[in-house]
């Protein structure tokens, strides 16, 4: 047993009392855009000029946001944490939060606090490929890394996004994976599981696409969000390319109440998807990853 | 080490009111020892004890008039610390938008009243979990910046309790402002007072106590000692946290869902466990708000629930998650293990569950 402590020490936030991470602050709705059905992106700003200023995030970390009356829900942060003063989300109707989030309208007032969690490696892949995986319907953790390498082609290497659905209706963001595919040394490859008579590209699962596609083990980063069995089989797939275990990072999604560490719900075996997430190392979470009901 | 008589013990809580406290600490309304606010020696379970085994708790009268002469009850201090049910804030409607008001958190000045020396440990975890890393429960802070600690040696231990396999007691020996050790010979009932803080050393100062003499101390450790000896459990913890790890698929899992109800009672009487929900409420208008935080358990299936489903649908990985948690992850996430060995899991588990039986059953036939 450690030491104990009567005492407590100063809050970090200082002053009377302590700081409290339960509070959100209000921020507008001041756009908000559909991108597929049942999937919008709202375009946030806090309403404190002081607390705007102040709030920074790094890509792949989430604000919990709150709509009066009705709850609170963990959306990650899809805009460029460059783009001062504006923070996009795209939420996707799940349930009924969701439903409420994307039901308000410009003007609307929404309840924020953030950001929590941590990001992609971004750091660590500059000068190298990066490897996006995603499947299924939510990859919003994923567009703000694509985002943002796309936009800063000149500090990356090749950028390839491999992104697998069951069905092409369930592709959302077509226009957006048109648009990626047109910047330079990046390459798109979409798949669906069963295709229509429309469909012009691959079909199988997103694995598939490893092996005909030439990556570069040695000199690449994976960042990868979507169902945990896609990503189970992804990186199985990839470990066998060669590709190292602590090249391999993955954003996870569990039930979250507080966003601090405080509630509990959010394990995942001794991480906390909140604060030690949502972005993790596979070669942390190697002995977790793929048990079930973990 | 200071004396203090038994009939002395309502000027020393006097003492600790005039100080601005209020006593909480056993007493016993419903056939069970509970924590709750106390005015003088007379509402402590003056002569009652209680037998505990799995499953099973019973108060029994004792063959003398002891104050502390039982074990521990369903409750622990979380219900102070961490209320149970705490409303966070309140929001109201303003034009189009609202504003968020923040509870105006005033605990009260609380001192408790017969801490034991595991529970003593349980505050000391959930301090790491609340106000130990980055963020800091404000609600957690304020309530324990305020708490005056009595703990109490145990005299005697449980049919339930595992102490010593966890070396967190029975003897208290941090943690407190005084810590009581209850002493009943013919013809004397005296409690030997050892101060842990400056704050404690001045509540004694104004009562009449007597220096203790050189055999006090050596009978504080006999009583120890017997308390050491009569452990109702052991847990064996040797590399515990590799052996659950290791064995997340062992089959006694399938074997403990086959008698767990998934009733949360154990959640709910651990001192450690400290997980919760929040809920948004609003008035008819729906022009008021509020978000309470509640006690929640990792037995339930939404405790786990995201979009589309439960993440633990079945009880095999919900006790599971229950004990890997206390005994193993917790390690990882704050550096000491998430069990005290108060034995109230054991004792409060409607169908007897058993976590050292549980452990005992997988490292016997571990991968």
């Amino acid at each position: 047993m450690e030491v104990f402590s009567n005492r407590i020490e100063e809050s970090p936030a200082g002053g009377p009392g302590f700081f409290n991470p339960w509070i959100p602050h209000t921020a507008e709705v001041i756009g908000k855009r559909r991108e597929a059905l049942g999937v919008h992106t709202l375009r946030l700003r806090l309403r404190d000029e002081g607390v705007r200023r102040s709030y920074r995030f790094r890509s792949g970390q989430f604000n919990m946001l709150y709509v009066f009356g009705v709850g609170e829900v963990p959306i990650s942060i899809v805009s460029d944490p460059d783009e001062s003063g504006v923070l996009d989300h795209t939420i996707r109707i799940v349930g009924k939060v969701s439903a409420a989030l994307v039901s308000l309208k410009k003007g609307d007032t929404v309840g924020l606090r953030g950001p929590y969690g941590s990001s992609w490696p971004l750091e660590e892949a500059v000068g190298k490929d990066v490897l996006i995986v995603t499947g299924g319907l939510g990859c919003a953790p994923v567009i703000s890394v694509i985002n943002y390498v796309a936009n800063r082609r000149d500090r990356y290497g090749n950028l390839k996004i491999f992104h697998g659905v069951k069905t092409p209706k369930d592709l959302l963001y077509r226009a957006r994976f048109h648009a990626w595919q047109k910047h330079p040394d990046t390459e798109v490859y979409l798949t669906v599981d069963h295709p229509d008579l429309e469909w012009k590209y691959n079909v199988g699962v997103v694995t598939n696409l490893f092996r005909e596609v030439r990556i570069y083990a040695q000199r690449s980063v994976v960042m990868m969000c979507g169902p945990e069995i896609m990503m189970h089989h992804a990186v199985r797939d990839l470990l066998a390319q060669g590709l190292a275990e602590d090249r391999i990072y993955l954003s996870l999604e569990r039930n979250m109440k507080c966003a601090v560490g405080f509630c509990g719900h959010c394990q995942f075996g001794p991480a906390f998807i909140c604060k030690d997430g949502p972005v993790l190392r596979y070669d942390r979470i190697k002995e977790w990853f793929g048990t079930s009901e973990i | 080490m200071k004396i203090l008589d038994r009939n002395s013990v309502d000027l020393f809580f006097d003492a600790l009111k005039r100080q601005g406290f209020a006593l909480v600490g056993p007493t016993i309304p419903d056939s069970a020892i509970v924590y709750d606010e106390i005015g003088s020696s007379a509402d402590l379970p003056v002569g009652w004890t209680d037998e505990q085994d799995g499953g099973t708790y019973r108060l029994k009268k004792r063959d003398d008039e002891a104050l502390f002469g039982y074990v521990v009850g369903p409750q622990s201090w979380k219900k102070f610390l961490h209320p149970p049910s705490l409303r966070l804030w309140t929001a109201h409607r303003e034009g189009k938008g609202f504003k968020i008001i923040p509870e105006q958190d005033d605990p009260p000045k609380l001192a408790y009243i017969g801490v034991r020396s595991c529970e003593l440990h349980a505050i000391a975890i959930q301090d790491k979990v609340f106000i130990g890393g980055p963020f800091l429960d404000s609600s957690y802070g304020l309530r324990r910046e305020n708490v005056f600690i009595v703990a109490v040696n145990c005299g005697q231990a449980g049919g339930t309790c595992f102490c010593v396999s966890m070396k967190t007691g029975p003897k208290a020996t941090a943690g407190f402002d005084l810590a009581l050790t209850e002493i009943i010979e013919p013809g004397r009932h005296y409690f030997t007072v050892e101060t842990g803080t400056g704050r404690g050393e001045e509540v004694l100062r104004d009562l009449p106590y007597t220096e203790a003499t050189e055999a006090d101390p050596a009978t504080v450790e006999r009583i120890v000692e017997k308390t050491v000896s009569q452990m109702g459990r052991t847990l064996d913890t040797t590399d515990i946290k590799n052996l659950l790890y290791q064995n997340l698929e062992h089959p006694r899992w399938d074997q403990v869902a086959t008698r767990c109800l998934s009733c949360a009672n154990c959640t709910m009487v651990c001192p450690t466990c400290f997980c919760s929900t929040v809920e948004d409420v609003t008035d008819l208008s729906g022009e008021h708000a509020e978000r309470w935080r509640k006690w929640d358990s990792c037995f339930t299936s939404d405790f786990s629930f995201v979009h589309g489903g439960t993440v633990r649908p079945s009880v095999k990985s919900r006790y599971r998650q229950w004990m890997t948690h206390k005994l193993a992850t917790w390690i990882d996430q704050f550096g000491t293990s998430g069990c005290v060995g108060c034995g109230r899991c054991i004792t409060w588990c409607p169908v007897a569950i058993d976590i050292t039986e549980e452990v005992r059953a997988i490292r016997e036939t571990k991968k």
